[in-house]
């Protein structure tokens, strides 16, 4: 079984859009959008939710009012200012600063806070027209994202291992931070998305830099490539300087955004320019082309 | 005044209005980055930093000498940073949050804690205009601390405008946290749509206020204007999708140097928020 | 010696563990008297992070020197190193018995790095 990432590094350039198109090219693949903060795969796939299921990781303090006495050290000690206090009042714990380090409850001269376990989201399993999808919904502020994207591509391997898939598809959160890591670590491929801007180009020597750290197989496709050639050129010459693999340019194409409107992919109108251009690129990944191809 | 710039979306035009405002404000302004992770704003300078100071946290260090081995440090770590192989003591930088919870616990003091460094703050001024950009180093999984300490760097004396990270995770709820105003940018699309929907929500539960403006607008905003009367928030602005501004952003050019013509509706925008 | 093995139940005749951060237990083979012992793992299967790191101390604890297991991430590595434990890798698909024959006839390699990307799985 192959894993691939689709990931961006800056966001906006079309990492959902087109890990949708590819999620449609594939034979046999399940589904993660491990962009658990801000996910959209749904949005083209159409996920019929089969099983859910509570995220709970970390702790949050639980103060007992009967033993506060108001002294405040909860609230010295805390470095992340998730403690509030009004002279006289009951101490305040800001749930989306909170980190669950503890330190409140070891400096607290009577032992008045406690931890408890912390719900920090969601996470589903559904069908969806290109295989079976598992996705989350982290609560805002939520912390714990790199677990949640852990546990649900282990579900999602189990799944690819039960029902013998070969493919294991990512849709990536953009960044290249604690979330981007528990996205790629143990993957095969990382696809990065770009786009021919100098922000585009900034970001993608930033990811590429993340993603050298990890054994992953790296290729670039440049997004949207036709909105400015030359910059676009600019970028397939610093990868291929730097030797990463530019496996294809999609052209900018308002086919994009009417497609999205109706919630369908732009495979979905194969007979469309950059849905051939995708096929095409697919063609260089497609692990079922592969024979006994090796990392 | 502080004046957030956020999205749930990545790539609606948080960078780009957010040089629109600082660049209206001139010296009555501060622009600070705090998307860590992949910072743009000082790409529109094409200049280098003025200036570059190191962002540290404090991590524990550990003195083998004095150590009982009693492990009350390891055991109470929250985040596994610690190992202890007997009296041996390891600690993970990477995974630290720098509590300072072990050194606090340490019965013989055998728990310093120093500083290690986790990314940098770059110092640029252009004309009036002055950014100062948090750079969190590559290989590092948590943005929090550094963009704390962009934050550090706000002005009371002037409107600094926050350059928000994308998404409603952690980093962007500690950008925001503190900010009067948050400028949420979208694109009349339905990802925007939907990511909006989730950063409106993150902001209600954080009584934060906040307007929205559509960023290469075109026919097709009725969506977003409708969700945006839903919620009794404004639409600020709405920036038309435009070839001339597509171009000049892809080489570097700021929105009002593609279009000047676009000033006086980020002067009204913030003379309408108090913020000029 | 003592052995140590990640496994999936608590016999020898039960599956090698091939992770080693979530691995349910740990089966500790004294060479010697042929003994076994069991030393769940629990603890790590609701950690967030570090799993590695405390799988790695248990084994240290243990008083094993060297370790079984189908792969170990950079902080797990770091921290058997510092505890002189050796770390022997198999992707044998079988029981923790054949795992310690295959060893004891030679034909594992330790390793002198991490084989695997670090991970929050």
């Amino acid at each position: 079984m192959k894993e691939i990432l689709i990931i961006s590094g800056k966001g906006g350039c079309g990492k959902t859009s087109l890990c949708a198109g590819f999620a449609k090219l594939a034979k046999s693949a399940v589904l993660v959008d491990c962009d658990v903060d801000a996910s959209d795969l749904h949005l083209l796939l159409k996920p019929e939710i089969i099983k859910k299921e509570v995220f709970i990781a970390g702790e949050l303090p639980s103060l007992d009012e009967e033993k506060c006495i108001r002294c405040g050290k909860c609230k010295e000690y805390c470095r992340l200012n998730a403690i509030t206090f009004a002279e006289h009042e009951l101490p305040v714990f800001h749930e989306n600063a909170c980190e669950g380090c503890k330190v409140c409850t070891i400096v607290c001269p009577t032992k008045a806070i406690t931890m408890v376990p912390r719900t920090c989201g969601e996470w589903m399993k559904s069908q969806t027209c290109a295989g079976m999808m598992f996705h989350a919904r982290l609560l805002p502020g939520g912390e714990n994202s790199g677990k949640l994207i852990a546990e649900i591509r282990k579900a999602a391997r189990e799944e690819a291992k039960r029902e013998k898939q070969d493919l294991l598809l990512s849709d990536g959160p953009p960044g290249i931070g604690c979330p981007v890591i528990s996205s790629i670590t143990g993957v095969d491929m990382a696809v990065i998305i770009t786009e021919p801007t100098l922000s585009g180009l900034h970001d993608l020597k930033r990811t590429i830099q993340m993603a050298r750290e990890f054994e992953v197989e790296i290729r670039v496709i440049i997004n949207k490539y036709d909105l400015n050639s030359e910059m676009a050129d600019k970028i397939q010459k610093a990868c291929e300087k730097n030797g990463i693999q530019v496996i294809g340019k999609m052209p900018f194409d308002p086919i994009f955004n009417s497609s999205l409107r109706e919630g369908k992919t732009i495979i979905d109108f194969p007979d469309s320019e950059p849905a051939k251009i995708l096929a095409s690129i697919w063609k260089q990944i497609d692990p079922s082309k592969e024979k006994g191809k090796r990392k | 005044m502080k004046i957030a710039v956020a999205s749930g979306k990545g790539g609606t035009g948080k960078t780009t209005v957010s040089l629109a405002l600082a660049e209206v404000l001139g010296t009555k302004g501060l622009l600070l980055d705090c998307d860590v992770e992949e910072p743009n704003c000082h790409l529109f300078f094409q200049m280098p930093a003025d200036k570059t100071t190191p962002v540290t946290v404090k991590i524990p260090s550990f003195n083998q000498d004095l150590c009982i081995g009693c492990h009350q440090c390891s055991d109470f770590c929250a985040f596994n940073a610690i190992a202890n192989i007997g009296k041996k003591l390891l600690i993970f930088p990477e995974l630290c949050h720098s509590c300072g919870g072990c050194a606090y616990l340490c019965p013989t003091k055998a728990i310093q804690e120093i500083d290690h460094k986790i990314g940098v703050l770059e110092y640029r001024k252009k004309g009036s205009v002055e950014l100062i950009t948090g750079i969190m180093d590559v290989g590092n999984i948590i943005a929090v601390p550094i963009i704390h300490q962009v934050i550090a760097q706000a002005d009371s004396h002037r409107t600094t405008i926050l350059d928000s990270p994308p998404g409603t995770a952690c980093p962007m709820v500690n950008t925001i946290r503190d900010a009067d105003f948050v400028i949420l940018v979208t694109e009349p699309t339905p990802f925007g749509l939907y990511d909006l929907q989730l950063a409106q929500d993150t902001l209600e539960a954080m009584n934060i206020p906040s307007g929205v403006i559509i960023n290469r607008a075109d026919d097709s905003c009725a969506d977003v204007e409708a969700f945006c009367k839903s919620r009794n928030i404004d639409v600020l602005m709405k920036i038309p999708f435009s070839k001339k501004i597509a171009t000049g952003y892809s080489n570097g050019d700021s929105l009002l140097t593609s279009a000047p013509e676009l000033k006086p509706k980020f002067t009204q925008l913030l003379q309408k928020l108090g913020g000029l | 010696m003592k052995l140590a093995i990640s496994c999936q139940g608590t016999k020898l005749t039960d599956a090698v563990d091939t992770r080693f951060g979530r691995a349910a237990n740990f089966l500790l083979y004294d060479t010697e008297t042929k003994e076994v012992s069991v030393i769940p793992n629990t603890q790590n299967l609701q950690a967030a992070q570090g799993a590695g790191i405390q799988s790695g101390m248990t084994v240290a604890k243990s008083g094993a020197e060297a370790i079984i297991t189908g792969h170990c991430g950079p902080k797990a590595f770091r921290v058997l190193q510092e505890g002189n434990v050796k770390i022997y890798l198999t992707d044998n698909t079988g029981s923790v018995a054949d795992a310690i024959q295959l060893w004891e006839d030679g034909k594992l390699q330790s390793i002198t790095s991490a084989d695997v990307d670090g991970h929050w799985l």
